[in-house]
């Protein structure tokens, strides 16, 4: 249902002949029409700038491939990029800025929970639209928010769930490791709710917190070798973000912890993070995602040339928030072709129901409740950095942004 | 279908030379299949003793065994493909690796240990008895007699005893299983504890014998984890160590308030990338790029830190407060050309090969090895910064000048170009800092921000200018702070080394090591 790609070089070409030969009239032709305009809200400086900066060029590559099959509506899309500079309280002066100055239709952008909480009013209150496209820890619904990323049940939940299954392990006493702040915390609340709910007691959970950017991981990866030395098996499950990583599996395998004897899920670790590091010493380890470069589908392949050609390095990686940022691109592009319009409210109510053939290798639809229902894959780190994938579901699961396993949401969650 | 196929094929091809064949090639053919069967098959290779099994199961642990659209396994080597069944030469056109997942890697791990255990190679027959050891099933029990009776090489035997010691605790028999709770007790390991609460808990018949033996393994246990704490501390002071030792020189002997010292350090760690850059691709040189880093982090930081004193800092002296936002403001310069020179993605740095894994000392103490060589590099730096101030003509000039800057004019010194000496001394030595650093943090132009507070800290507890203090100053902090750690957390057990310091600082203004009479001023 969606056209493929138009490969970089052809754009390349069609500039450069225009550049060249002086002639407008190559350009494709938009009409008088002002343009339509798409807000990119990714921190380009500072701590996150590290995973951010891929997805402000993704976005910047979805616009060049919508311009290329005649724009949108007859009228040219232009992106406005600003840089939040992993600040928080400027993402939400950076999100005003884009709404009432450079007046953009829609905004792509966010990573941390913590700059979506930080924005979230400034978009409900002059009615604007974002999409979202990372793994967060739920607990949130905005009329003005489209979720392209996972909610617990469609990462968190269903890794845990195979570490305690046989290709998993049979993991009995399970060690949450985190950065401090409200993503990790939330999530490992969830999962302690769920590993309760499974019969595991809070004596065989062990949850340690470390701020942004920690180094010195000595410490705690030996206190998860003691734990471990308990006669149950165990496994870790990493909400750690950001580069403090790096060190983290560093000394995983410098004190020699192999997968086969104590694995670790993560849930903030994908292709771009392991480029920086020497994956051999942590074959095994996991990762859950719903899409990883490694996926074998059509749509895939063409993501990754388009991808690599646009960015001129043919060994660049893809990830998963990259994947979500495009699907939620085209959903948008859809909708405000069936709507005719790029009004939020028309758009919004487009958005429900429409479908993507993403590059993970499924159809994925967006509910009425703002959320995508999403495939759940498991991939074990290879020694090149990419993931094997070992599980994945046969269908897509339905994001539940509002836990179960959080007690408050009794109330909450009607039909 | 086709597997079945291509089993009846294999099964018809194998039953022509020879019957004991059919056990060897039939277990092969499950390596194709999906993990379970994988798993399966990996445990009968391991069990049925075929010697032939041995490179397959290598082969497929190492992600070297390939398979074609057909099913067929071929075996890659550095001397090209051949078939797994027949060991003959084989075309690797259109095979594609064969992927496995933890469970099969837990089962390969099991059947490589049982069949190398005959090796005649003893680095394969200690990986094999420790491979065992964590595999540990009642049926290797006679395997491991008889290799134990074989063995020669001490530590292998203390190992295979191990080995033998934990699948003797998984026996059905439970006088044999007293036999493995005797030797497990003496192996004073967290692993053989874990493995004796299992035991517990599936033979509670057993409980009042390992409860006894747990209690004298708790005591070696305890004095071990004691240990390895006291280490952690002293790493993590030689790094503090290591940050703080140029900010001794330029604040604590000369008194500039350096708020771009982390920027220092992070420079030296861009050198080292450089410089490994620069030798990637030279066999020779390519161990050895870590070392020359250590002068060219030193140069590049120290000219650095001449051309800051000379160009601003000079101009003012005496001024701190000017000094202090001056170079706060240089510090942010120097991290955002350094993210326009290189690009705000972190650099990785490669660790040479004996700076990874852990190093077992003697008593059974396992320390990480990059740790380790930091420890050494800090403590190497202070020896060679305190030999350059107390026997050099520089050291000499250097000391002349802080204590007295008119006399030691008077005396024919060109005090200027000592100073930008010594702030490019410190510098230089900063910069050496980033040089160990880039091997256990990342690095990224903000490397320095997270070091900077900790710098002064150390200076200040320690004494303002004395060396001796800055080092008794690091390590106590170091260690104090890994002592907390398991009670408070990381992020806590730094909050409460903060306020004790701030306590200390309110009772002895001056640091553990205050300096004394005049120069003290």
């Amino acid at each position: 249902m969606t056209k493929p790609l138009v490969p970089f070089s052809r754009r390349a070409l069609m500039a450069g002949l225009g550049g060249a030969l002086a002639m407008p009239a190559i350009r494709p032709a938009f009409g008088q029409a002002a343009p339509i305009k798409v807000g990119v809200l990714h921190s380009l400086s500072g701590t996150m700038a590290i995973s951010e900066t891929a997805l402000r060029d993704t976005v910047l590559m979805m616009v060049e491939w919508i311009n290329g099959r005649g724009g949108l509506l007859g009228r040219r899309v232009e992106a406005a990029v600003v840089d939040p500079a992993s600040n928080w309280p400027l993402f939400a002066e950076k999100a005003r800025e884009l709404l009432q100055v450079a007046k953009v239709d829609v905004t792509f952008g966010c990573w941390t929970s913590v700059s979506r909480k930080s924005v979230l009013p400034v978009f409900e209150e002059l009615n604007g639209l974002l999409f979202y496209p990372v793994q967060y820890e739920g607990e949130e619904q905005s009329r003005s928010i489209f979720y392209t990323g996972a909610a617990p049940n469609q990462q968190a939940i269903p890794a845990v769930e195979y570490l305690m299954g046989k290709d998993g392990g049979e993991a009995k006493r399970i060690a949450l490791l985190g950065t401090d702040y409200v993503y990790p915390r939330t999530t490992n609340r969830i999962l302690r709710g769920y590993l309760n709910s499974k019969g595991i007691t809070d004596a065989d959970i062990m949850e340690e917190y470390t701020p942004f950017g920690h180094s010195d991981w000595q410490g705690i990866v030996s206190r998860v070798k003691t734990f471990a030395a308990q006669g149950k098996k165990t496994a870790i499950v990493s909400t750690i973000n950001g580069d403090a990583n790096v060190p983290f599996y560093r000394e995983l395998g410098n004190q020699g912890i192999k997968a086969e004897d104590i694995p670790c899920v993560a849930f903030s670790v994908g292709e771009e993070e392991l480029a920086g590091i020497d994956a051999r010493p942590l074959v095994g380890h996991l990762a859950a995602w719903n899409y990883f470069m490694s996926v074998q589908a059509p749509a895939n392949t063409e993501f990754k040339n388009t991808w690599q050609a646009y960015i001129k390095n043919p060994r660049r990686v893809t990830n998963d928030p990259m994947e979500a940022t495009l699907v939620g691109f085209k959903m948008w592009a859809q909708a405000v072709a069936q709507a005719n319009s790029t009004a939020v409210d028309a758009v919004r109510e487009a958005m429900y129901g429409q479908k993507v053939d993403a590059p993970c290798g499924y159809s994925l639809e967006m509910h009425r409740n703002h959320h995508l229902a999403k495939p759940v894959m498991i991939g074990e780190i290879q020694a090149d950095g990419q993931f094997s994938i070992v599980s994945r579901t046969p269908t897509t699961i339905v994001a539940e942004n509002w836990s179960p396993f959080i007690p408050e949401n009794a109330n909450r969650r009607r039909g | 279908m086709t597997r079945a196929l291509f089993l009846i094929v294999l099964l018809l091809a194998a039953s022509l030379p020879a019957h004991a064949q059919d056990a060897f090639l039939d277990a092969l053919a499950g390596l194709a299949g999906g993990f379970t069967q994988q798993a399966e098959a990996a445990e009968r290779l391991g069990a049925g003793g075929d010697p032939r099994a041995l490179p397959v199961l290598r082969a497929l642990a190492d992600g070297r065994l390939l398979k074609r659209p057909d099913n067929t396994l071929l075996i890659r080597a550095d001397a090209g493909v051949t078939e797994a069944a027949t060991g003959a030469a084989a075309d690797a056109a259109g095979a594609e690796p064969v992927r496995i997942n933890n469970r099969v890697r837990v089962a390969l791990r099991g059947a490589i240990g049982r069949l190398a255990l005959v090796s005649p190679d003893a680095a394969e027959r200690a990986a094999a008895a420790e491979a065992v050891y964590r595999t540990r099933s009642a049926e290797n029990i006679p395997l491991l007699e008889a290799a134990l009776a074989r063995e020669s090489v001490p530590r292998i035997r203390d190992q295979m005893a191990l080995a033998l010691a934990a699948s003797r605790l998984v026996a059905a028999d439970a006088t044999v299983q007293r036999q493995g709770i005797a030797a497990l007790a003496g192996a004073g390991t967290e692993g053989a504890r874990a493995l004796l609460l299992e035991a517990r808990n599936a033979t509670p018949a057993l409980g009042p014998e390992i409860d006894a033996a747990l209690v004298s393994l708790d005591r070696v246990i305890a004095v071990k984890r004691a240990a390895e704490t006291l280490y952690q501390g002293l790493s993590l002071g030689s790094v503090l160590l290591l940050a703080a030792l140029g900010l001794a020189v330029t604040f604590g002997v000369m008194g500039v308030i350096n708020m771009a010292h982390g920027e220092f350090v992070m420079l030296g760690a861009y050198a080292t990338v450089v410089v490994q850059d620069a030798c990637r691709g030279i066999p020779w040189l390519e161990p050895w790029s870590l070392p020359l880093a250590v002068p060219a982090a030193f140069l590049v930081a120290g000219l650095a830190g001449a051309m800051l004193e000379r160009g601003l800092i000079r101009h003012l002296y005496g001024r701190p407060l000017e000094t202090l936002l001056m170079t706060f403001g240089v510090g942010m310069i120097l991290q955002q050309a350094v993210r326009l020179a290189f690009g705000a993605q972190n650099r990785e740095v490669i660790s040479p090969a004996w700076m990874m894994g852990t190093l077992e000392l003697p008593g059974g103490l396992m320390v990480t090895q990059n740790r380790l060589w930091v420890i050494v590099f800090s403590l190497v730096v202070l020896g060679l910064t305190i030999a350059a101030i107390r026997f050099t003509r520089f050291g000499l000039e250097m000391r002349a000048v802080t204590q007295n800057r008119r006399i030691a004019a008077t005396m024919g010194i060109r005090t200027g170009r000592v100073d930008a000496l010594t702030f490019a001394f410190g510098s230089g030595i900063a910069g050496m800092a980033g040089v160990a650093l880039s091997q256990i943090d990342n690095v990224s132009p903000n490397l320095g921000t997270g070091y900077i507070i900790d710098s002064f800290m150390v200076v200040v507890f320690g004494g303002v200018g004395s060396l001796a203090g800055t080092l008794v100053g690091a390590l106590s902090l170091g260690v104090v702070n890994k002592l907390l750690e398991p009670y408070a957390g990381a992020v806590l057990a730094k909050v409460a080394v903060l306020v004790g310091l701030m306590l200390f600082i309110q009772r002895k203004p001056r640091g553990l090591f205050p300096q004394k009479g005049r120069a003290a001023g």
